[in-house]
């Protein structure tokens, strides 16, 4: 066992790119369960974005438009899901489910060709001066854009809940859509955007694992990472903040048992691995013991006419 | 009165199996406070809707000052000068009070500002609010202010109001009466809704009755007696509950100093209750609701488990048992939500009547059913209360409210109970039906049961108690013979005006 083998600096950086899918596929889902619906096909999104993202960016040798591509197939797909509870009120959780076993054979299928193929390298986006910080630097400035991206998207997403008009009125349908509704909101066109948004999150957070962080194609390899940004949501009590600090801690041990993996450490493989889910579903409980409440409207099926 | 603000000519209104609005015209002038009057399903409801823009009407036009006026959502009305107060479903537990106000405006100031506006408007009119309180947290008349800021914060031309008073004290009306006055003063004209004769001729300039979707007439509230309005509404005469006066008999149900955590929490703790009520009687309890009504109900029924001797039913503890074990001892109760309380939506009659029957009417036999056997309890329960449906196959979601009300009620009444405690028995349901319900409430007393009847509707609870006491925050009033009451007494009882004011403007 050699613990001085694990570079503290590059394990930060690596923490953060790890952090980085769950993180946006947890604030999607977020604001999905925020405008009162629940989707737990957000597996299902996120392969599909994975599979979407490097086969369009393989094509077309771009890994931007992979990106683009990614966030508009984890969208599609969400949009079933929209048609099939918002406008044929199927069940919220079957739907869910059947989303992500639908994903994964769909995704499984596009991915037969690209088993073995090299994506195109995705470019770092260094940030001129605040990159030489020495620590802080190589950790935080010296990142891909995405990461950049989902923190803005985390911030972005806090303030529009906070302070905008339009986060009151998310909020407003997922409290209580009876209420939204008789006070002229379009329910179900708030919650066909926000299950869009949704998507889109998580078909990104499933192509940076394919394009950026593994890079290449295997199937089911976003691992339940999508399961995890589910709990991830409920656990952070439906906050943003607490979100991307559980993203965090969820990346760290993760990578962390990696390296004590690589550094023969005594303790079984198993535990190990385990550790990541266990830590951050632990934290978090104890963390929501404030008992925020969950949206009131979550998951219920909503109908004009009733 | 100067003009017409709104006139409506000819609205139709068709749902499947139901015409809600047939042909419906009349006018409201400025500043004139109109009453709507009608049963439920009268389709009072539908119509202001279509005034409101919620609802599109399928034939008919409205004019608003002389100009043409067809909203095609809430917004489109609220530009318009049309606002409208809720009988339900209108605020959001979990948001601030300045937050609910900013979802029912077009353009909401900053919150900030909002607070501060809130602030004022609020004190102006009497009716204090803080605006970062959460609506959770808030008693009924509370919420109710909120949503009635939340319509003057836009200076309306016309306000709709549906039901307000359903929740409040009789002082919290006196001023809501008062604020009303002010702003029909002002030049708003007020559109009021109720099924409450006596608040309508106290506060209505005119008045236009509906029964089953059509016009059936129109009064001058202050110049008609409220027997006359009743009997417009019905369309026939009404039977009031006759009382037969039987003898009182010894102590069945008592409660000796009860206190008991609520179990949602938004609900209202019970604070240090005792009563008693003796065969033959009926003791009503009064209060607006969420002053610990449920919790009570909650606590009697055994679904709430007490220390045993809180709960004594004929001398003997009964606090520690479960709801089925208070059932086979003769306490019986119906609770107030019809739909997922009393009665499992989407099970047929004859399921629900054993859900509570089975006990009683041996409706089981060494956990088997008998189906047949409740089958013939579901239909003398149908037969005997009237209930309009098809057959006792039908699902309880498919009765109408009335309907299905009278079923659950039905259903405890014929298990011949010793002690029956009833939340809101009369609650959305037609005079003719609430007549049924009160009568058979007090045939059950006059046969020597024991009855708690919590309610909401004063008249209700004078018309059949003989004894009343009020809930307020959790705590029982203490508990006075009814027919020397007045309302006055009656309202402080129920805890006065909680902090309203006249209007100071």
């Amino acid at each position: 066992m050699d613990l001085s083998s694990i570079n503290p600096i590059l394990l930060l950086a690596s923490l953060i790119v790890a952090a980085t899918p769950l993180l946006l596929a947890a604030i999607g889902e977020l604001v999905v369960e925020k405008a009162g619906v629940l989707n737990l096909g957000v597996e299902g999104m996120m392969i599909t974005g994975a599979i979407c993202g490097f086969a369009i960016a393989v094509n077309t040798g771009s890994p931007v438009v992979g990106l683009i591509a990614a966030a508009g197939g984890g969208a599609v797909l969400s949009l079933l899901f929209a048609l099939l509870t918002q406008f044929a009120m199927a069940n919220q959780v079957a739907s869910g489910l059947s989303l992500t076993l639908f994903g994964l054979g769909l995704s499984a299928l596009i991915g037969q060709d690209y088993q073995g193929v090299k994506p195109p390298a995705f470019p770092k986006g260094d940030i001129p001066i605040l990159s030489d910080i020495p620590v802080l630097g190589p950790i935080l400035f010296s990142q891909d854009f995405v990461v950049y991206m989902a923190f803005f998207l985390t911030l972005g997403v806090w303030a529009m809940l906070k302070y905008s008009r339009a986060g009151l009125i998310l909020r407003a349908v997922g409290e209580n859509h009876d209420a939204a509704h008789a006070l002229g909101y379009k329910v179900v066109r708030i919650r066909v955007l926000a299950i869009l948004f949704g998507g889109a999150c998580a078909g990104l957070g499933g192509a940076y694992i394919s394009l950026i962080r593994v890079p290449q194609w295997t199937e089911g390899m976003t691992a339940g990472i999508g399961w995890i940004a589910l709990a991830l949501v409920v656990f952070a009590s439906w906050k943003p903040w607490r979100v991307l600090l559980g993203a965090c801690l969820f990346g760290g041990v993760s990578v962390l048992q990696l390296n004590l993996q690589a550094a023969g450490v005594a303790i079984p493989v198993e535990y190990l691995a385990m550790s990541p889910y266990l830590i951050t579903i632990l934290v978090l409980v104890i963390m929501s013991a404030d008992r925020s409440r969950a949206p009131a409207s979550l998951g219920k099926g909503f109908h004009a006419g009733s | 009165m100067t003009g017409t603000l709104l006139s409506i000519n000819g609205l139709t209104k068709a749902y499947p199996g139901v015409v809600a609005n047939d042909n419906v015209s009349f006018e409201i002038g400025e500043g004139e406070v109109h009453a709507l009057l009608g049963e439920n399903g009268a389709g009072k409801s539908t119509l202001v809707k279509m005034i409101y823009g919620l609802v599109k009407p399928d034939r008919g036009t409205m004019q608003l000052r002389g100009d043409a006026y067809a909203p095609a959502e809430p917004s489109a009305a609220r530009a318009a000068g049309v606002a409208m107060v809720f009988q339900h479903f209108s605020l959001f537990e979990a948001l601030n009070v300045a937050e609910n106000v900013a979802l029912g405006m077009e353009n909401p100031p900053g919150m900030r500002d909002l607070a501060a506006r809130i602030r004022e408007v609020s004190e102006m009119y009497g009716l204090p609010l803080d605006p970062d309180r959460i609506v959770g947290d808030l008693s009924a008349g509370e919420r109710q202010r909120v949503e009635i800021i939340r319509c003057l914060l836009q200076d309306p031309k016309l306000l709709i109001m549906d039901e307000p008073t359903s929740v409040l004290t009789p002082q919290e009306v006196d001023i809501l009466f008062e604020t009303l006055r002010k702003l029909s003063a002002e030049g708003t004209a007020i559109l009021y809704i109720s099924h409450k004769l006596e608040e309508i001729r106290t506060l209505c300039d005119n008045a236009t009755i509906l029964r089953l979707g059509q016009v059936v007439g129109d009064c001058v509230p202050r110049d008609t007696t409220a027997r006359d309005m009743a009997e417009m509404m019905v369309g026939s005469s009404l039977l009031v509950p006759e009382r037969a006066g039987g003898t009182v008999g010894p102590v069945l149900l008592k409660i000796n100093d009860l206190s008991v955590a609520s179990p949602s929490a938004f609900g209202t703790s019970l604070k240090n209750i005792s009563l008693e009520v003796r065969a033959g009687e009926i003791l009503g309890l009064g209060g607006v609701a969420g002053n610990g009504q449920d919790e009570l109900l909650a606590a009697l029924s055994g679904e709430i488990p007490t220390a045993p001797g809180a709960v004594e039913l004929d001398g003997k503890p009964i606090g520690g048992l479960g709801p089925v074990a208070r059932r086979r001892l003769g306490l019986l109760t119906a609770p107030e939500e019809r739909l997922g309380h009393a009665a499992a939506p989407d099970m047929s009659l004859i399921e629900n009547a054993l859900l509570t029957g089975s006990v009683r009417e041996g409706l089981e036999n060494r956990g088997f059913l008998k189906w047949g056997k409740a089958k013939s309890f579901a239909e003398a329960i149908i037969e005997r209360f009237d209930v309009r449906t098809p057959g006792p196959d039908n699902a309880a979601r498919s009765l109408s409210g009335g309907n299905l009300q009278k079923f659950v009620i039905g259903r405890e009444v014929m298990q011949r109970p010793e002690v029956l405690v009833v939340n809101q028995p009369t609650w959305g349901v037609d005079a003719a039906a609430a007549a049924a319900i009160r009568q058979a409430l007090l045939d059950l007393a006059a046969g020597g049961a024991a009855v708690v009847v919590i309610s909401q509707d004063l008249d209700e609870l004078m018309e059949i108690s003989d004894h009343f006491g009020a809930l307020n925050e959790g705590r029982l009033s203490d508990i006075r013979l009814a027919k020397d009451l007045s309302v006055d007494e009656i309202g402080l009882m129920m805890g006065g005006a909680h902090g309203m004011e006249v209007a100071h403007v």
